[in-house]
């Protein structure tokens, strides 16, 4: 019995279609998508939908008449104590805070992922663990002496006093992700570049930045997820006017005066989700290849 | 003068010693091999003559001129790597121009040098190509373009047909020798393959542990190894190695004694033991035992055919011998064999200091 299964054994491996495994794996993948789909299934919905339909309590069930009034009002007509030009002032706000912070923190970031890899100097060992050790400070210790070196220096309420705290916070991080990058790389291209005449910031700027397409795309998501979606240091370090969305989104949904529009705060939720949403979406696999690319050694 | 002089040359890491004061002086147009067992520093001594690595000690000096502070670009010097080290975001033409760009050369003299790199090596159809397009030979080759393009007297190798299988590696390996017969610059070569070192060099320098064993010509390091490391680490099968008494017949070994006369050194007589060896190949079988001044018959414990030749194993006075046959001789194990040395083709050993005798 045994032989002649043997004897005709040939070629790839017969597979059953359904097994019990299979089985398990599928609904266990597909209640837990639902289960975290679900709340913005509800939100989605609930934006499309008129105060007086919301009132009627059937959260799950499709809208009636669809409205994109609420989506508008979120946008452009919302209050927030005196202004009332909604969320799009958050918006900018948010997108002047973003950009600079996160191009700053990339480029110094792979510098110093670079000469501690690459340049050995004295100290650099003692300067790293430093430079991680700040990693796990949490961030509430640091929140009142930030406030007085801003002040300080003049810059506390401006927006490019929270550039410079993003760009710092995310330092530590990003310079490990950099370093165990260029780790990977091999010594000889260095090498190469040095007897070809590269001094440092060539060899930087013509022969790894090209390469490091997949750890910028990582830094990037990093940072574009956390400046974008960061309250605390937004509410602390800005004034009213130039309050990031987040802190506007909550100020919107938090405003009360007669009754709670529901409708709105769900569309000026998902506006503020948007943005690290799409980057998600953009970049989701050249993430994980990155993140992958910066694991395997270090 | 000489092209490439290394003058006291040490180098530590921390507490470790990796190169002890190294002298070296190479002349014109020669090629040296370095060739060592990992670890021995030959890869390090070379990355401080390239001015890779900061030396603890010494000087350098390329062409006369004492290059010991100097960038690795300002000692002209071109350099090959394991690796390849190919930029891998430019072509082929960017990689061969990417030094000549640094130092700022017009652009029609970097297109003549990449043009004439480009034929010297057959890489022309290459030149719009990406590294990561080319195959393993193909990319040597344009490795060793970018060091030609430079214009420089001195070529480094580090081990430069090591990711190459064995079949290519033969085939550069011819490449490499015409080259250097064709371009006449002094070229400096570390490797651990001693076919490559005995084929290429015009003189090898073995090393161990930071230090030079022996400095001279292929010939002359085959024949005539200073010390037992050297003549163990050269020829492959390796040499066969007894220890013995020297008396006034030859060299007492276990039962037997081996005759001296013949060998070109006369051998002191001491107490001391003293290290035989013999090399596979000039252990003498058939025919040529006619010339033989000692020998013995022996039982084969094993055989390793090997197409061209065929390696048996045996005992001798106790120790493990293996010698080397004609490969199509029928030889099985079990086989009694008459074996023959003689003197002259031997070489002797103090077993205590372990230099030659």
């Amino acid at each position: 019995m045994v032989d002649t299964v043997m004897t005709e054994a040939r070629g790839p491996k017969p597979q059953k279609a359904v097994t019990g495994p299979k089985i398990i794996i599928y609904t266990t993948l597909t209640l837990l998508a639902i289960y975290y789909l679900a709340p913005l299934y509800v939100m989605v919905v609930t934006s499309l939908k008129t105060m007086p339909e919301i009132r009627l309590g059937n959260v799950f069930s499709l809208p009636r008449d669809v409205t994109f009034a609420p989506w508008f009002k979120a946008w452009a007509t919302a209050c927030t104590g005196l202004n009332c030009d909604g969320l799009s002032r958050g918006f900018w706000n948010s997108v002047q805070i973003l950009v600079p912070s996160v191009v700053i923190s990339i480029v110094v970031a792979s510098v110093n992922g670079y000469a501690l890899s690459f340049w050995r100097f004295k100290g650099a060992n003692v300067l790293f663990t430093i430079l991680l050790f700040g990693a796990f400070i949490p961030y509430q210790v640091m929140l009142y002496p930030i406030v007085i070196i801003l002040r300080e220096i003049g810059l506390y309420g401006d927006v490019w006093g929270l550039v410079i705290v993003h760009s710092i916070f995310g330092m530590p991080i990003l310079t490990l992700l950099f370093r165990n990058y260029f780790s990977s790389l091999p010594e000889e291209l260095v090498k190469a570049a040095r007897v070809d005449g590269a001094g440092f910031w060539r060899i930087l700027i013509r022969i790894l930045l090209p390469m490091s397409t997949p750890i910028v795309v990582v830094a990037i998501i990093l940072q574009v997820t956390g400046i974008w979606n960061d309250f605390l240091f937004g509410v602390v370090y800005t004034r009213p006017d130039s309050y990031p969305m987040t802190v506007q989104l909550n100020n919107i949904v938090n405003s009360t005066f007669g009754e709670k529009e529901y409708n709105v705060n769900m569309a000026a939720t998902i506006l503020t989700g948007l943005v690290p949403l799409l980057v998600y979406f953009v970049s989701g696999k050249l993430f994980v290849r990155g993140i992958a690319a910066g694991a395997v050694k270090g | 003068m000489y092209s490439v002089s290394v003058k006291d040359l040490s180098l530590s890491f921390g507490s470790v010693d990796v190169l002890k004061g190294l002298n070296i002086d190479i002349g014109e147009g020669e090629f040296l091999v370095l060739l060592g067992s990992s670890g021995c520093g030959k890869s390090t001594l070379l990355n401080c003559i390239a001015g890779l690595l900061d030396i603890s000690d010494g000087q350098v000096f390329i062409k006369g001129k004492n290059v010991t502070w100097a960038e690795p670009s300002a000692r002209g010097i071109g350099m090959v790597f394991q690796s390849y080290a190919l930029y891998p975001q430019m072509s082929v033409e960017g990689n061969l121009s990417f030094g000549l760009k640094n130092a700022g050369l017009p652009r029609d003299e970097i297109n003549r040098r990449v043009s004439r790199a480009a034929e010297i090596l057959q890489i022309e159809p290459l030149l719009k190509r990406k590294p990561g397009a080319l195959s393993g030979g193909q990319r040597q080759r344009v490795a060793i373009g970018r060091a030609l393009v430079r214009d420089v007297d001195v070529f480094l190798f580090d081990e430069p047909l090591s990711n190459l299988d064995a079949k290519l590696r033969a085939d550069l390996r011819v490449e490499l020798k015409k080259l250097h017969r064709q371009l006449k610059n002094t070229m400096i070569y570390v490797t651990h393959d001693q076919i490559e070192a005995m084929t290429l060099a015009d003189r090898i320098a073995i090393m161990r542990d930071g230090t030079i064993q022996q400095l001279a010509d292929p010939d002359e390091i085959y024949n005539r190894p200073v010390n037992l490391y050297v003549a163990d680490f050269i020829g492959s099968p390796a040499m066969n190695f007894m220890t013995g008494i020297l008396g006034k017949k030859g060299v007492q070994v276990g039962d037997i004694t081996i005759p001296v006369k013949g060998y070109k050194n006369t051998l002191e007589m001491n107490d001391g033991e003293i290290v035989v060896g013999v090399r596979p190949e000039h252990i003498a079988t058939g025919k040529s035992l006619a010339d033989a001044v000692f020998r013995a018959e022996v039982e084969v414990d094993l055989v390793e055919p090997m197409g061209a030749d065929t390696l048996a194993w045996c005992k001798l006075a106790g120790f493990d011998m293996r010698f080397r046959v004609d490969g199509q001789m029928v030889l099985k194990e079990g086989d009694k064999i008459e074996i023959g040395l003689d003197p002259a083709r031997m070489h002797f050993f103090d077993a205590k200091t372990e230099e030659r005798l």
